[in-house]
């Protein structure tokens, strides 16, 4: 008898089992918006250490991947920016931490690129920056430089909804870099507001194919945190 | 007089052709959100997402994951649509929006701007704006005319760290709007009084 291929884990701690010291992580989510908060808060109870992070902020505000930040866990982070962060702003100056800022096109795109097999690309954005020092430059209808694929072993994020298999749903803007991250991990953990069976989201409204996630679960309690809450005039 | 930040912005809108895109930077540019008249049907493009902003939610339709890229609560206009960010710088890099609108630190009369980074200060990083002043089809910078040590920010050459190369259109002050043409900032108009003086740039850069 064939085992039945199940994908689905209790919780976050269980989930991120193998998840070691000196791995490169993912973490989904633009500020706080789309942040796999489950995820993030079993990391700061796991004896994890030397972590290579790539995600858009490292958090905000003192939320999100500013909780593992805090705690020393990160060696090195991949951001395109980090204003809003006061914990890393300190640990850069202080050269607590190493900090590739990479412009935020270029950051989507080297994910992206990891999860769809290009090794490389060339882009135009950063050219005659410092962000193009050491890199190599070619001319095509204008001067790029090369820019080279983001791999991780894991990737943490989250989806509103997701069935069985890892078909993800995602709710206005929460979708941001999670899918590209998803594809471009070894192992993704995906933790969801809504877990259902496979056949309950309409297969044209799924954003990402469930064949890119490894892991998930039924998240819980909550915060989906604003950072600045504008309302229109009265 | 100089311009109020919200006459800058209207004066920024004076380039926007009807039924086109434009993205909108963090800070001095979001005061243009507010004032593009509803009949010129252009769609706001923010890059963590999402294409058709329409200002500010109200109690019914606030959203936590309903953000612009300054992390901000915003609304959506019909035909607004979601995305993910590669498909979103996908859209700037591509050449498929229209216009940007970022703040400045200096621009220069060769088009370069620097607007990321001041070297021995806090970094906060460079977001998007690398990628906007390369990928979209018109970079208008809407900036104060003066640094706070009252120097003039339309240099002869950028002396911060460059954001892009021969990338800047228009430059939009307090006191005017400007075009930098590869030697010299063509002055396009001026604020009602504003003088030539006014500006505390070297004569042999204006036009």
């Amino acid at each position: 008898m064939i085992k039945k291929n199940t994908k689905v884990f209790s919780d976050a701690l269980t989930a991120l089992h193998d998840f070691q010291s000196g791995m490169t992580l993912m973490s989904g989510g633009f500020g706080l918006c789309g942040i796999a908060e489950n995820c993030i808060d079993a990391l700061t109870q796991m004896n994890v250490t030397d972590l290579t992070v790539i995600s858009n902020n490292i958090g905000n505000s003192g939320r999100g991947l500013v909780k593992i930040l805090v705690q020393d866990k990160i060696k090195k982070a991949y951001c395109s920016y980090v204003g809003g962060n006061p914990d890393l702003e300190i640990r850069m100056l202080n050269k607590k931490i190493e900090v590739e800022l990479v412009p935020q096109g270029t950051f989507s795109e080297r994910i992206r690129a990891a999860g769809m097999g290009i090794r490389a690309f060339y882009t135009p954005t950063g050219f005659g920056t410092l962000i193009a020092e050491g890199k190599e430059i070619k001319v095509f209808d204008r001067p790029c430089i090369m820019e080279t694929a983001l791999h991780a072993d894991f990737a943490i994020i989250k989806a509103q909804r997701g069935d069985t298999f890892g078909n993800l749903w995602f709710k206005e803007t929460a979708r941001n870099f999670s899918p590209l991250m998803a594809m471009a991990a070894k192992t993704t953990i995906v933790e969801v507001e809504e877990l259902v069976e496979v056949g309950e989201i309409d297969p044209h409204d799924i954003h990402l194919p469930g064949l890119f996630v490894q892991r998930i679960f039924q998240g819980k309690n909550y915060k989906n945190e604003i950072e600045f809450l504008i309302m229109e005039k009265e | 007089m100089a311009w109020t930040n919200t006459e800058m912005a209207d004066e920024v809108i004076l380039f926007f052709k009807p039924n086109t895109s434009v993205n909108l930077g963090i800070g001095m540019p979001t005061a243009v959100a507010e004032r593009i008249p509803d009949e010129l049907n252009i769609m706001i493009h923010s890059e963590n997402g999402v294409l058709g902003v329409s200002g500010r939610p109200s109690k019914n339709t606030v959203s936590a994951t309903l953000i612009n890229a300054g992390k901000e609560t915003i609304a959506i206009k019909n035909g607004a649509s979601y995305f993910d960010s590669s498909m979103s710088f996908g859209m700037i890099r591509g050449g498929h929006i229209d216009y940007c609108v970022l703040g400045g630190m200096e621009v220069d009369a060769a088009r370069n701007l620097a607007n990321w980074m001041v070297p021995g200060k806090k970094v906060t990083g460079m977001g998007g704006a690398m990628d906007l002043v390369n990928g979209s089809k018109q970079v208008i910078i809407m900036m104060t005319h003066f640094s706070k040590d009252g120097v003039a920010k339309l240099l002869a050459r950028c002396q911060l760290p460059f954001t892009g190369l021969d990338v800047v259109d228009i430059v939009v002050t307090e006191l005017g709007v400007f075009k930098p043409n590869g030697s010299k900032f063509k002055i396009l108009k001026l604020a009602n009084g504003v003088l030539m003086s006014d500006l505390k740039i070297e004569s042999t850069l204006l036009e």
